[in-house]
């Protein structure tokens, strides 16, 4: 069966990404594919590269990352959600006259078409709220 | 057939509320992250005119995590797997936050 996934909740601030990223990790390894990955509202926080938690705590930015490499999965942050909230890519810094960029590579700034493009190509859409 | 999700307690939103509400025969429940605070047995009044073709579970791993025991026997603790066996068997899943 093929899944997408929406987060709308920032990693630390409630727990939709962490159990995102559970519920992802259970649907690959029960032989599902997950068509898109969609990080929207606070849940762009999920995007970041520059997230340093305590060595001894669970890095959620990362293991998404992680996850996505293992599997090629495809991770969408909503452009406007992400440039409101400081989660830039490089094209976006360079357009708003910002400093630097926060956006990991294995993260894509894109539109809400690529949510409503995953609801129809998914057999089942869920969402992890804030 | 839809899979309700609910990640709030009672009190923190309206969330089960809303739920519940929407909940037609055949649909099934399922508490995940502080929504598995609604299976304490001082809760359990809110769940007693859901039809009974309505499947309820939570999450263990949630329930584990905030040291809940002794839950309301009418909700079945299923895992990570689980959750996802459920949003294959039901056609829809919605997400109540």
């Amino acid at each position: 069966m093929i899944f997408s996934i929406v987060v709308t909740g920032a990693p630390y601030s409630s727990q939709a990404s962490a159990s995102a990223l559970q519920f992802s990790r259970s649907v690959l390894k029960l032989g599902h594919t997950i068509h898109r990955v969609f990080f929207y509202a606070d849940g762009v926080h999920s995007g970041s590269a520059l997230a340093a938690p305590p060595q001894d705590e669970a890095n959620i930015p990362s293991e998404w990352t992680a996850l996505a490499c293992e599997h090629d999965l495809d991770l969408v942050v909503c452009i406007a959600a992400a440039v409101r909230r400081g989660v830039l890519d490089e094209n976006e810094a360079r357009r708003y006259e910002k400093s630097g960029h926060n956006l990991s590579p294995d993260f894509t700034l894109s539109g809400l078409g690529q949510l409503v493009e995953a609801g129809i190509l998914s057999d089942r859409v869920v969402t992890f709220g804030a | 057939m839809t899979l309700h999700l609910i990640n709030k307690t009672p009190s923190e939103s309206s969330a089960l509320r809303d739920s519940l509400s929407a909940v037609s025969n055949g649909d099934a429940l399922l508490l995940i992250e502080n929504g598995v605070y609604a299976a304490m047995p001082a809760y359990a009044e809110l769940f007693t005119r859901l039809p009974g073709s309505v499947q309820c579970y939570l999450l263990e791993d949630d329930a584990i995590a905030r040291g809940l025991k002794d839950l309301n026997q009418d909700f079945r603790a299923i895992g990570y797997d689980g959750f996802v066996e459920l949003s294959c068997r039901y056609g829809k899943v919605v997400s109540w936050f």
